[in-house]
């Protein structure tokens, strides 16, 4: 698929801005701070409903306007869709393809697929485990949109269940908390029923991106010594589970046991401490693990190669994703910089921002624009 | 900001649920248009359903007497009843004329975020209805959402033992609708839901 327009409206330092686009690779130029990210951003924000920048949606609002909206055309399988989103900080926001209304925002998922490819990705190969889990959610989201529910519906148990172990914990420490404790069966049994249908699906997916990671990575990290070329992820549970359960009633039956198992901690610390909220994934290369060992260009090649596998991945179900280089090329050296421009420039539709032109490789030519101060004019 | 009364007037009409701040300005002008019968009889209603609504001492149901009239009905059914969280959802279900048995409103949903639990939920009433033997089947009409699926698990889990059986709506396809706007979550629930035909 591709974009073909994109239009945004008081978004980020946007107060109005059309571009139009096309198929091939784009590059985007300007200063920092001039507004290249914000571009690609509204692109990914489409396709994911979240931005890689921040994690709300206030600062993607420019400021002194109430309400954002992103606008783009794109071409898929020869048929053109107009999507639309209004973001409404605070509020719910509102979604129209061709022009017609949406039930709920998260309906627009599933419309635009794009992989986004930024520095801010370094966090998932150094940083916390929730990096790694949004990562997943987020690739999972773009395969199968129906888990954007599922997810939702985990959060909200969640959410109740926690605020049950509080009152239920201090009301266990004071007088009594019987019926507090009572309910709380109810609430283990729906967690341990959405939380299996949520790990299965991540369990899968990881399945299913392992063989694409391994070819990213040594495509990426061409130079790497022998016995660091070989990266592979496995999925982490927050506790003990057979390695090849993917069945979801076994999944539940092992999710169930274990809250059993913990209920006294869970009540003396007020929080669920099982499910797939605590889970992580653990990057090896080689023999070690990727966090902590790697060094700071091989845990680069990791954060490209994953993002590069979710690409071949969506690619391989059927339908290309936009591809969005976001500020990449800089942080990379000549040798990176050459076979990362030589994979992407398969793809259908490339995005690339850049401080100067001499960052972006030359075999990626194409439309280019220049950004200054909000401005996006066509060179 | 208006003058005094009227802006006393937009500000209690914002409180009410479903109704903003814009609805709430309409609303007001309305009554300060419309006819002075018509505003007496609006507001003379309003104090009365205080005074005089009370709530079916049996099962919960808005009723004008100790009573609400399906309670005080001799022709309904005793061996049935059916569970549900509003006085508004046995409207609904009325509106089917379908079922023919009694009501228990239980007056929300398990939600511990919004701090209820069985305790502010009329539950402790439905076990002393149950305890002796007349109802045979307990219909759960609960909303088919998170917290309503959550009430429907605990009463299940407490009204098992009792050894009446206790069945669940079943949630699926709209009628008259078109399968192919179904949402996912609604036609996998349909799946998991689907029956035999052949008797």
């Amino acid at each position: 698929m591709h974009v073909t327009h994109l239009s945004l409206h008081d978004f980020r330092s946007y107060e109005q801005v059309d571009v139009p686009l096309s198929a091939g690779t784009t590059a985007f130029i300007g200063a920092n701070g001039h507004g290249k990210t914000n571009l690609v951003e509204a692109i990914d924000y489409l396709a994911t409903l979240g931005s890689h920048r921040v994690a709300s949606d206030a600062p993607l609002v420019r400021a002194g306007a109430s309400q954002a909206v992103i606008r783009a055309s794109v071409v898929r399988d020869e048929r053109s869709a107009l999507l639309e989103v209004e973001i409404n900080p605070g509020k719910a926001n509102r979604a129209r393809v061709n022009r017609s209304q949406l039930p709920r925002a998260r309906d627009v998922l599933g419309w635009m697929r794009a992989v986004l490819f930024s520095p801010e990705d370094l966090a998932l190969v150094k940083r916390d485990p929730s990096d790694r889990r949004g990562f997943l959610d987020k690739l999972l989201v773009l395969r199968s949109p129906r888990f954007a529910g599922v997810k939702a519906d985990y959060d909200r148990i969640l959410r109740q269940r926690n605020t049950l172990l509080k009152t239920a914990g201090f009301a266990r420490r004071g007088t009594s908390g019987d019926a507090a404790v009572a309910t709380l069966d109810v609430w283990d049994e729906h967690l341990a029923h959405t939380g299996a249908e949520l790990l299965a699906a991540r369990l899968q997916l990881v399945d299913a991106l392992q063989p694409y990671l391994g070819t990213a990575y040594a495509r990426v990290a061409a130079d790497a010594t022998a016995d660091r070329t070989s990266a592979a992820v496995t999925y982490k549970p927050s506790f003990e589970l057979a390695e090849a359960v993917r069945d979801r009633t076994v999944l539940s039956e092992a999710l169930s046991a274990e809250i059993a198992r913990r209920r006294k901690d869970e009540l003396d610390r007020g929080i669920s401490l099982v499910g797939p909220h605590r889970d992580d994934l653990t990057l090896t290369l080689g023999e070690l693990p990727a966090k902590g060992y790697a060094s700071h260009g091989e845990s680069w090649s990791f954060a490209l190669a994953l993002r590069l596998a979710s690409y071949d991945l969506l690619r391989a179900d059927g339908d290309d994703p936009v591809l969005i280089l976001d500020d990449v090329f800089a942080e990379l050296d000549r040798g990176r910089r050459d076979q990362l421009a030589a994979i992407v420039g398969t793809a259908e539709q490339v995005l690339v921002t850049a401080a100067v032109a001499e960052d972006v490789p030359d075999r990626l030519t194409g439309q280019r624009f220049d950004v200054h101060d909000a401005q996006v004019t066509s060179v | 900001m208006y003058e005094g009364i009227v802006q006393d007037l937009i500000d209690e009409l914002g409180r009410l649920p479903g109704v903003g701040p814009k609805s709430a300005q309409r609303i007001a002008f309305y009554i300060l248009d419309a006819d002075p019968g018509d505003v007496r009889r609006l507001a003379e209603v309003l104090t009365v359903v205080k005074e005089k609504v009370r709530f079916c001492i049996t099962c919960g149901n808005v009723a004008e007497s100790e009573q609400c009239r399906i309670c005080a009905d001799p022709r309904r059914d005793l061996s049935m009843l059916c569970v549900v969280e509003e006085s508004k959802d046995v409207v609904a279900v009325e509106r089917t004329r379908e079922f023919r048995g009694r009501y228990h409103v239980l007056g929300g949903a398990i939600s511990p975020i919004e701090g209820i639990g069985p305790d502010e939920l009329r539950v402790k009433e439905l076990m002393q209805r149950l305890a002796d033997d007349t109802v045979t089947e307990v219909i759960l009409a609960t909303d088919p959402n998170l917290e309503g699926e959550a009430t429907a698990t605990y009463l299940t889990r407490l009204l098992r033992p009792l050894g009446l059986r206790v069945t669940r709506l079943a949630s699926g396809l709209p009628v008259g609708g078109d399968l192919e706007y179904a949402d996912e979550v609604t036609l996998g629930r349909a799946f998991e839901g689907r029956r035999s035909i052949d008797d």
